[in-house]
């Protein structure tokens, strides 16, 4: 037998290139034709772009760490659609940067919560003390979020990132007209309105898919 | 999934396994018996390390890995475009276990749907499935003992906003309710002392003990006369209406609590209970059993009154 293997074992550069190449199949079968599926890339029909209330109350949400205890994601399974609402499909996530699926339910599954029978004062008094309305609850509470404002700086901003750099398709007068609103209705917007907003809206785009 | 793709992962895929069995062919052209003439060349402390090929059972176990990745692709999709023999999908297999379930439960759903909810109450398995369904869609608001909270009504008790017949608590969960009342401090006299009185006499109605306090007797005289305007929804005898959700003020049920500060807020900025519609959310037979379990809730609470 050929003592060839030796050339490998002696050659670190040599070893690690091939372990490279050898680790990469996986990925390039698996991962990178995904980049190029219409599945993937286009969004569902249905789905809205954010409006700047719900965009700041979803940066809230990612700034409290709702995903930590949260997943914004429904497998196919029985137990799971019977429980939150239809399963999740890929093009409902095309214009999530970042997307929020998480890896942990300490909470229930949100991805559906907006079609969920709860009414908005619901969503407010459970986030500002979520025993009051679910004694059994471990949520912490987010009393804050009642008494301080939407901070705007960056929204626009946030909608022009999301439109240029992502495909997101707003359009420069649909901003304006976000911009507006934000001067206008929302100007007093408290950090629970928006994240009680962005909770509403979720969902949304598998209305009609719900059972 | 384009042409270009398809090709792209077999070519990865066939790459792999051809080049994964060559690999062990080329590791297994010696024999045991050879390799334990030949050595490596490397010494430690006099122990000679040899150029053995792979043990048998690993051998045999790589060559069954590729076995298995044959019949995998042949069986399910993964070859590029080719969707496997079994046309498995995972989207199939949810309708499957669904129709599973939808198989084993329709008909008991049917069933429970044609019994009166008066005597379904007497069926322990349809109050368990109610009970459960009950958990998944009601007690968020209503609580897991069904005992409400502030703002979301018991419904453990025999007291109903509603009504608690049968056909009301379906007509509630199906249609959903929305109560409306006003604020009404402007009504009454739109001062902090009018609002006070009214509060008090409001309390009163469940509470006669108070008149004995004579401050407070007088501010419940002063408030009297204006109930008038109150009795549109509550009622001249303040027992309340279920067409309309306007709670009875008489009993010691409060839903956004019992102090005179509470009352006092309900005068002032109003009350707007909403109890979402589930029409579109669960099956008829579902809302039928969930009714049912709601209603047994109540008759359990009566019998042991």
């Amino acid at each position: 037998m050929s003592n060839a293997h030796e050339v490998v074992e002696k050659n670190v550069g040599l070893m690690i290139v091939l372990t490279l190449i050898a680790v990469s199949f996986g990925g390039l079968a698996e991962i990178v034709p995904l980049f190029w599926q219409k599945a993937t890339t286009e969004p569902l029909e249905t789905l809205e772009p954010y409006t700047a209330l719900e965009m700041e109350g979803r940066d809230i949400y990612i700034r409290e760490g709702c995903h930590v205890c949260h997943t914004q994601m429904v497998r196919p399974l029985r137990a799971e659609t019977e429980r939150f609402g239809a399963y999740s499909v890929a093009g409902e996530d095309v214009w999530e940067h970042p997307f929020l699926w998480g890896s942990k339910r300490t909470g229930p599954d949100l991805a559906r919560v907006g079609l969920r029978p709860i009414t908005e004062q619901w969503h407010r008094e459970h986030l500002r003390d979520p025993r009051q309305v679910v004694p059994e609850s471990n949520m912490p509470a987010y009393p804050w979020l009642q008494e301080t404002p939407v901070d705007w700086d960056l929204t626009e901003r946030k909608l022009s990132v999301f439109k240029n750099a992502f495909g997101v398709p707003y359009t420069d007068e649909g901003i304006a007209e976000q911009m507006s609103k934000v001067n206008g209705e929302w100007a007093n917007a408290t950090e629970e309105d928006a994240l009680v907003a962005y909770l509403l809206s979720l969902g949304q785009e598998r209305k009609e898919a719900v059972q | 999934m384009s042409d270009f793709w398809s090709w792209f992962i077999i070519v990865i895929v066939v790459i792999n396994l051809l080049g994964c069995g060559g690999l062990l062919l080329w590791n297994n052209q010696i024999s045991a018996e050879e390799a334990a003439k030949e050595t490596t060349g490397h010494s430690f402390d006099g122990i000679q390390e040899r150029n053995a090929p792979l043990p048998r059972w690993w051998l045999f176990l790589f060559i069954g890995t590729l076995i298995f990745s044959a019949v995998y692709l042949v069986l399910y999709p993964g070859f590029g475009k080719f969707d496997g023999v079994l046309g498995w999908t995972s989207d199939n297999q949810y309708q499957k276990e669904v129709a599973v379930m939808e198989k084993s439960t329709g008909p008991l759903f049917e069933q429970y749907g044609q019994v009166a909810i008066e005597e379904l109450v007497e069926y322990p398995e349809a109050l368990a499935v109610g009970g459960r369904l009950f958990a998944n869609n009601c007690a968020i608001c209503h609580g897991s003992d069904a005992r409400g909270a502030k703002g979301y009504p018991n419904l453990a008790d025999d007291d109903w906003l509603y009504g608690g017949e049968p056909d009301q608590i379906v007509t509630s969960i199906t249609k959903g309710r929305k109560a409306a009342m006003p604020p009404m401090a402007a009504a009454i006299g739109n001062t902090d002392e009018a609002v006070r009185d009214m509060a008090l006499y409001v309390q009163s109605l469940s509470r006669p003990d108070l008149a004995k306090d004579s401050q407070k007797a007088a501010a419940i005289e002063r408030a009297k006369p204006k109930f008038a305007m109150c009795a549109a929804c509550h009622g001249q005898d303040a027992k309340g209406n279920i067409m309309m959700g306007a709670p009875n003020l008489t009993d010691t049920t409060w839903l956004y609590g019992p102090r005179v500060e509470d009352i006092e807020y309900t005068i002032r900025h109003g009350r707007s209970g909403h109890m979402p519609p589930h029409e579109s959310l669960l099956s008829k037979e579902r809302i039928h059993v969930i009714a049912a379990y709601v209603y047994s809730l109540s008759q359990g609470a009566n019998s042991a009154e």
